[in-house]
């Protein structure tokens, strides 16, 4: 297929698993700061939620203040932050346009109309009720998209990358919740097992629809090594950063097999897994959550341009 | 101006033959079901994303061409005549390519003038001598007819470049078949849905003879932005064949290759809907970043089919039209089947005057003009905007051309105000292989919505309509 086309699709799917996560970290911020003062303390939690997106510096640039208002119409509406809901879709829908030929009828349709619709949505919510039917909406699309190429997409190589597209995505979202959530995953001295860890980790698990895989899996009361096991190391977990390499791997191979060539892609993805299969959540913590999961991001980053290197440019 | 001819009831309001079911559905069928069809109508287009982009509107940059659910309907009969008009039409319009790029016989004899071929800017000198693949020019073309009584069909122009709207034609029929399938079951339609497949068919027949027994085609498109990209990635969809921008291409020794996930491939045909102008940076434009560098290198080597060919433009302009039964006559030694409009070359200074004299008249169309631009439409203009045509005929005669107005027919349509006759044209798709010429029943019939208006211009606010071709 053209290069382009594949670029094109993996950035679609890159997109719309992108306006998910933002979502999800809307809802959970905004679950987060309803609970009462005495909970939560002085934090900043929609500080926090801008860090998790990986836009801190580009909001403080335009805006003095974090909070509620200023922090929810960045990440969601805002159209001169490149990575608001509003713009994954528009963006999403642009590629889509320009790779109709190699969209099945229904991926069209639900991207198609996820973009007319978002233009019903006007400016920004009036009401938190009306951005929670929002975030909900966000999802629903996600889900509606993600569906659609799943269930009507040949199994060629159009999907294949439509797929890498959205575990490497999935990865690169799961990594960050957890870098800049891994202070509350330490094993603290003091507090532990205390109503605001309790209700930070589960807007951890929240963000990633984890908290009843939690509870199946575990079946203890929230503990931070245990929610980062769950996110870092469980295969079972979809989100889990094996578990997008799992399925990074295997995508990257039926390209491989089919065009009869293994390159770097597929070199990067299986030692990222390697590396992923063989460690222990106490070692992880023992020489530090944070550098782990920062080499983790840089190292899927490298897979992204291994990608677009041999494949789509 | 006379009472137009209606389609549906002629001209002493007795519902016509090929009409006689549609026109017993429509005094049974209650006003509300086709209402209620026409929206449904307008929210599948929506929804299928079958739009067009409006240059210089920036709010509305996609629109929807509106649709109409009643169709417009011709008999076998009525169809054959026309099938065996446009055939001879293209094969001529494909001799005089062929001629002007080469010997130019028809020039010597005397039949055109040479400045309408050399002073034009749409000629292509670099085409001068050059054989392209099988000698077929114009692969596809569009032919706008216009219909003025029972018998009497005109061409109204004839579109040898990047002829457009065939997937309207088969959108609006997909569309008429999902929401009126008891229509389709009193009538036997033609079908239209081959398209896609006899223009494969006639794309790989003219592949270089270098190519390889199944041949590369792609369709190069100047991308989203482009006023017809819905039908670009449309029709590329329905081919099985790449959707291609320039940047997807590049040339290397002289043979062209896409840039794919698998490395380079080789293309033998392109059927562009690019125009000349931004085809090869190098050979014409050079600020043109849609194009492919060193494309017409690989083209004048014969190594790729362009389709339509390069410099078709010098058949299709306004003034070679008033030639077009000569050059008919001339390479076929036949008379042309279907008639031209009758035309006064303002070149001409009996011609001119006579314009000039009845300009309240006359339709006044710029030489170079296309999509209803530029024209002057006499009986419908006022004093101001007649005087402005006055001095621009008088300082550039050559540059326009002058028609009656004709009475086009009409047909039943959908309007606010209930069903009333509307002004239609038609353009059929002809196909020009190595093998044969293909044209598949029906095309796309577009309609004036504006009550007594004759501009069909979808960038005008026309509308098109289903076309159905009869088996009786």
């Amino acid at each position: 297929m053209l290069s382009r086309t594949a670029d094109n699709l993996y950035w679609l799917a890159r997109y719309v698993e992108r306006a998910e996560y933002l979502a999800r970290i809307l809802e959970a911020t905004q679950r987060l700061t309803s609970m009462p003062l005495a909970y939560v303390g002085e934090t900043n939690e929609w500080e926090s939620a801008l860090s998790t997106a990986g836009c801190s510096n580009a909001f403080f640039a335009a805006h003095e203040e974090a909070n509620e208002a200023t922090v929810t119409d960045f990440l969601a509406f805002s159209t001169s932050n490149p990575s608001s809901i509003r713009n994954c879709f528009e963006v999403a829908r642009s590629n889509a346009r320009a790779v109709r030929t190699a969209l099945t009828m229904e991926m069209w349709d639900a991207i198609n109309t996820t973009w007319l619709e978002l233009k019903r949505f006007g400016n920004r919510p009036s009401s938190r009720e009306e951005l929670a039917r929002f975030l909900t909406w966000v999802q629903e699309c996600s889900l509606r998209f993600d569906g659609s190429a799943y269930r009507t997409m040949l199994r060629s190589d159009a999907y294949w990358f439509s797929r890498i597209g959205v575990y490497t995505e999935r990865a690169d979202n799961t990594a960050r919740i957890l870098d800049v959530k891994y202070h509350l995953l330490l094993p603290a001295d003091e507090h532990v097992g205390g109503p605001l860890d309790y209700y930070q980790w589960s807007g951890i698990l929240r963000s990633v629809s984890a908290l009843t895989a939690y509870h199946w899996v575990y079946r203890e009361s929230l503990k931070p090594w245990l929610i980062a096991d769950l996110l870092i190391l469980n295969d079972q977990m979809p989100r889990s950063l094996s578990s997008c390499y799992e399925n990074l791997v295997q995508n990257l191979d039926r390209i491989a097999g089919v065009y009869g060539r293994q390159g770097p892609a597929q070199r990067q993805a299986r030692s990222v897994r390697t590396r992923l299969q063989n460690s222990k959540m106490d070692e992880i913590f023992q020489s530090g959550l944070h550098e782990f999961i920062t080499s983790f991001i840089t190292d899927n980053n490298k897979l992204g341009s291994a990608i677009t290197q041999q494949y789509l440019a | 101006m006379g009472l137009a001819f209606d389609e549906m009831k002629g001209t002493d309001g007795v519902v016509r033959a090929p009409y006689s079911e549609l026109a017993g559905w429509l005094g049974d069928v209650k006003p509300d079901v086709l209402d209620y069809r026409r929206r449904e109508a307008e929210l599948l287009f929506r929804r299928i994303g079958i739009t067009f982009a409006v240059y210089g509107e920036a709010d509305s940059t996609e629109r929807l061409i509106p649709f109409d659910v009643i169709p417009r309907i011709l008999g076998a009969k009525e169809w054959d005549l026309l099938r065996r008009g446009l055939e001879q039409r293209v094969r001529a319009i494909n001799e005089y390519l062929r001629d002007v790029y080469g010997r130019r016989e028809v020039l010597r004899a005397g039949i055109v003038p040479d400045d309408l071929v050399f002073q034009n800017p749409v000629f292509r000198p670099e085409m001068n001598g050059q054989k392209v693949p099988h000698n077929i020019y114009v692969h596809i073309a569009g032919i706008d007819i216009v219909r003025v009584d029972p018998e009497t069909f005109y061409v109204l122009e004839d579109n040898a470049r990047t002829p457009s709207g065939v997937s309207y034609m088969l959108e609006n029929r997909e569309i008429m078949m999902r929401l009126f399938p008891e229509l389709f079951a009193r009538h036997r339609v033609a079908p239209v849905e081959n398209y896609p497949d006899e223009l494969l068919a006639t794309l790989k027949s003219v592949a270089p003879d270098s190519a390889s027994g199944d041949p590369t085609v792609v369709l190069l498109t100047p991308g989203v932005y482009n006023s017809a990209y819905y039908e670009h990635s449309f029709l590329a969809d329905k081919l099985g064949v790449e959707l291609v921008e320039g940047r997807d291409l590049f040339v290397k020794s002289g043979f062209v290759y896409m840039r794919t996930t698998q490395g380079p491939k080789r293309v033998d045909v392109i059927y562009r809907r690019v125009d000349d102008d931004f085809l090869d940076p190098l050979s014409f434009r050079a600020d043109s970043a849609l194009g492919v560098a060193g494309l017409m290198s690989a083209y004048q080597a014969g190594n790729v089919t362009l389709a339509n060919a390069v410099g078709t433009g010098i058949a299709d302009d306004k003034a070679i039209y008033s030639y077009m039964p000569d050059i008919v006559k001339f390479y076929l030694g036949e008379e042309p089947i279907l008639k031209n409009v009758p035309t006064w070359r303002c070149r001409e200074p009996d011609h001119l005057t006579y314009v000039l004299e009845h300009l309240e008249e006359l339709v006044v169309k710029e030489v170079h003009g296309s999509g209803g631009y530029g024209m002057l439409i006499g009986p419908a203009a006022d004093k101001a905007q007649v005087a402005s045509f006055r001095s621009k005929l008088k300082l550039n005669p050559k540059g326009f051309i002058a028609q009656p107005t004709l009475a086009l027919s009409t047909c039943p349509t959908c309007v606010d105000a209930g069903i009333a006759p509307r002004h239609v044209d038609l353009r059929p798709f002809v196909l020009t292989g190595r093998d044969k010429i293909r044209i598949v029943p029906g095309g796309l019939t577009r309609v004036a919505l504006k009550a007594g208006s004759l501009v069909v211009n979808s960038s005008q606010g026309g509308g098109t309509k289903d076309t159905w071709v009869l088996d009786r």
